[in-house]
């Protein structure tokens, strides 16, 4: 009874509405056979932005967009509202998984060769889409209005300064001003909410329209190299051979894999829970420890590992040459082999990209370079002397700071070399030496440790040794 | 009679894009002026009070905190800003900009070592502010400071732009 309604009313609004006529042919269009499990990471990634979509929507109910009040909305949002901790939680996870499957789509759609004609603007449209979800990521950071977001956004602003020229234009235009303060907030809240989201609706349209008129590309095979002037013909033969429709036959893949990474999305949102809020974004807080979300990470690390003779370049040129890099790859590399084992060079350089980015991504983890500001006084069974010389030396290794970048045994900072068995590397003198005049990246004690203190130093460092060695 | 025909389309073409484009002109004037507001607005300088001479022992270095110099209304505790202050002797002090001249994050004074320090990426400077070690390109930025009854006032300032 109610499915023959529902069936008459479709088939009426359907006779005037035309979406069968638009929509059919488009989903039930002919795909090569064996794509398989590879292609379920573009539309993943779709749904993962569906899901970013909602969720935002959702949260904005409650969100503040106003930097002096955003942060008290928040508190509510993850605190008190109905769902709301739950809420931030998909947001957060479910940007974790856009970035994640943009990732993979990207790196298969390379080592695939898809991105060769006739699909070259694919590939470009793509990596627009790239940099936009991650400027999304870096944006939708920002909003969650705490310590953190506050000194990320003047870091992104200084970075922006050392560009020749305009920096300082655009480092002012990313404050909204001189300073922190009130335009700031808004206007990331505009290009999260509204700018980005829209060039992100467009692209994705014509992405999707690009993979409707040239096709999925049909899985590579060794000494088969794409050849502009035929290969038209030969994918067309091919649909017209092996083809099958999109929907059902390939499409029931993307939709287990997307419901899949929906169900892990709220799982961790379920039972992870959103980032916490750090302290309130008020700048004249001095004691800040910033540092990006994952997927940012690995920025971080390039940042405090750069020499800094080349930092300037670096900053500005770098993220501009990759995107360029990325942005030509199709123009240059139109024809020939797809598959990888006939790429060396494409799969050396996935090869080297994963390696770096884990690399960096695991630096930024430890963050080695940040001085450790919470230490404490190295404890007595770690000074295990009771000469006064060394007893002293222990606790100025604290209170002049050496401890913030340098451990002892596990106590301090990663910054520096780890001074536990240092008197087995280096003399009495040359600790002092050292210590009087600094290095690159330590500040010379000369002027500011007196005599004995710098005495009682280095007799306490030069008692830092291998256990079992015997003092000289 | 073929040839009026054309010019009449070219000549409604014409009319189409050129509104079109003369429209979109006019709205992009102030579509774009609001875009690029923090660049002609001037960056203001106020002096504010950080508090009375009496409370700021001599050869102390501490964290005082004001107001930007132009804060809206709804900026709340986002248009606060701290200086590092010291009084270096009877009337002479000396104001440095928190910010690390590497990336801006807030330098932290370790008075003991009488060191700057950077929680981000480990920039040291030296009391007077210059560079000790790591990787800041410049000597953190000062802020001016004066006495006027009985107040120590600091002159705000746009976030350094190393």
């Amino acid at each position: 009874m109610f499915l023959r309604i529902f069936k008459t009313t479709w088939a009426w609004l359907d006779a005037r509405l035309g979406i069968s006529a638009l929509v059919v042919p488009m989903i039930t269009h002919r795909v090569p056979p064996d794509a398989r499990w590879w292609y379920v990471f573009g539309s993943a990634t779709l749904a993962a932005f569906l899901l970013q979509v909602v969720t935002g929507v959702m949260l904005s109910f409650s969100y503040v967009p106003s930097s002096g009040d955003a942060y008290a909305a928040l508190q509510y949002l993850s605190h008190d509202a109905p769902f709301g901790r739950l809420l931030r939680g998909l947001h957060y996870f479910g940007a974790s998984a856009m970035v994640l499957m943009v990732g993979i789509h990207a790196l298969q759609v390379f080592l695939f060769g898809a991105y060769k004609f006739p699909r070259e603007l694919n590939w470009i449209t793509g990596v627009l889409l790239l940099g936009l979800t991650l400027g999304m990521g870096f944006t939708g950071q920002i909003l969650r209005w705490d310590q953190t977001a506050v000194w990320s956004v003047v870091v992104g602003a200084e970075q922006a300064g050392r560009a020749p020229l305009a920096g300082e234009w655009i480092a002012r235009l990313i404050l909204g001003g001189g300073n922190i303060g009130g335009m700031t907030l808004s206007r990331f809240f505009v290009l999260h909410v509204f700018v980005l989201p829209a060039l992100i609706m467009g692209l994705v349209g014509a992405h999707l329209r690009l993979v409707l008129r040239n096709g999925i590309s049909e899985p590579p095979k060794p000494g088969a190299p794409v050849d502009p002037t035929t290969y038209r013909q030969d994918y067309a033969a091919l649909l017209e051979k092996t083809g099958r429709p999109f929907w059902p036959d390939a499409a029931w893949r993307d939709v287990v894999f997307a419901a899949g990474m929906i169900v892990v999305v709220v799982l961790c949102a379920f039972l992870l829970g959103p980032p916490e809020l750090g302290k309130p974004p008020d700048p004249s807080l001095i004691h800040a420890d910033p540092r990006p979300d994952w997927y940012l990470l690995w920025y971080f690390a390039v940042l405090a590992l750069l020499p800094p003779a080349t930092e300037n370049v670096f900053i500005v040129f770098a993220p501009l040459a990759a995107g360029v890099a990325l942005l030509v790859i199709p123009l240059l590399f139109p024809r020939g082999e797809r598959h990888f084992s006939r790429r060396p060079w494409a799969v050396a350089a996935v090869l080297t990209l994963l390696v770096m980015f884990g690399a960096l991504w695991r630096a930024g983890l430890d963050s080695d370079w940040s001085p450790d500001f919470t230490a404490q006084p190295i404890p007595q069974k770690v000074v295990a002397s009771t000469d006064p010389l060394v007893q002293h030396g222990a606790q100025l290794f604290f209170s002049k700071a050496c401890i913030h970048c340098h451990a002892i045994e596990g106590n301090g900072g990663r910054r520096g070399p780890n001074l536990t068995d240092v008197s087995d590397r280096l003399t009495q003198e040359q600790i002092t030496i050292r210590i009087l005049n600094g290095a690159t990246n330590m500040p010379a004690f000369g002027d500011i440790l007196k005599p004995d203190e710098m005495k009682a130093l280095s007799v306490f460092l030069e008692s830092r040794r291998e256990p079992g060695r015997k003092s000289n | 009679m073929k040839l009026e025909k054309i010019t009449r389309r070219r000549f409604l073409t014409g009319i189409s894009f050129g509104l079109a484009a003369a429209s979109a002109a006019l709205v992009s004037v102030p579509v774009i002026g609001s875009i690029l507001v923090p660049l002609f607005r001037r960056l203001p300088e106020v002096w504010r009070s950080v508090g009375h001479v009496d409370s700021f022992e001599v050869g102390k270095t501490v964290p005082v905190v004001f107001q930007n110099a132009d804060p809206l209304p709804w900026a709340g505790v986002s248009a606060k800003n701290a200086a590092w202050l010291r009084r270096v002797s009877e009337t002479e002090f000396v104001a440095f900009a928190i910010n690390c001249m590497h990336l801006g994050c807030p330098v932290t004074w370790l008075p003991d070592a009488e060191l700057f320090m950077c929680p981000c990426h480990g920039g040291v400077y030296t009391k007077d502010g210059e560079v000790a070690a790591g990787p800041p390109p410049k000597a953190l930025a000062r802020h001016q400071v004066r006495v006027r009854n009985g107040e120590v006032e600091v002159l705000t300032m746009p976030i350094p732009i190393a």
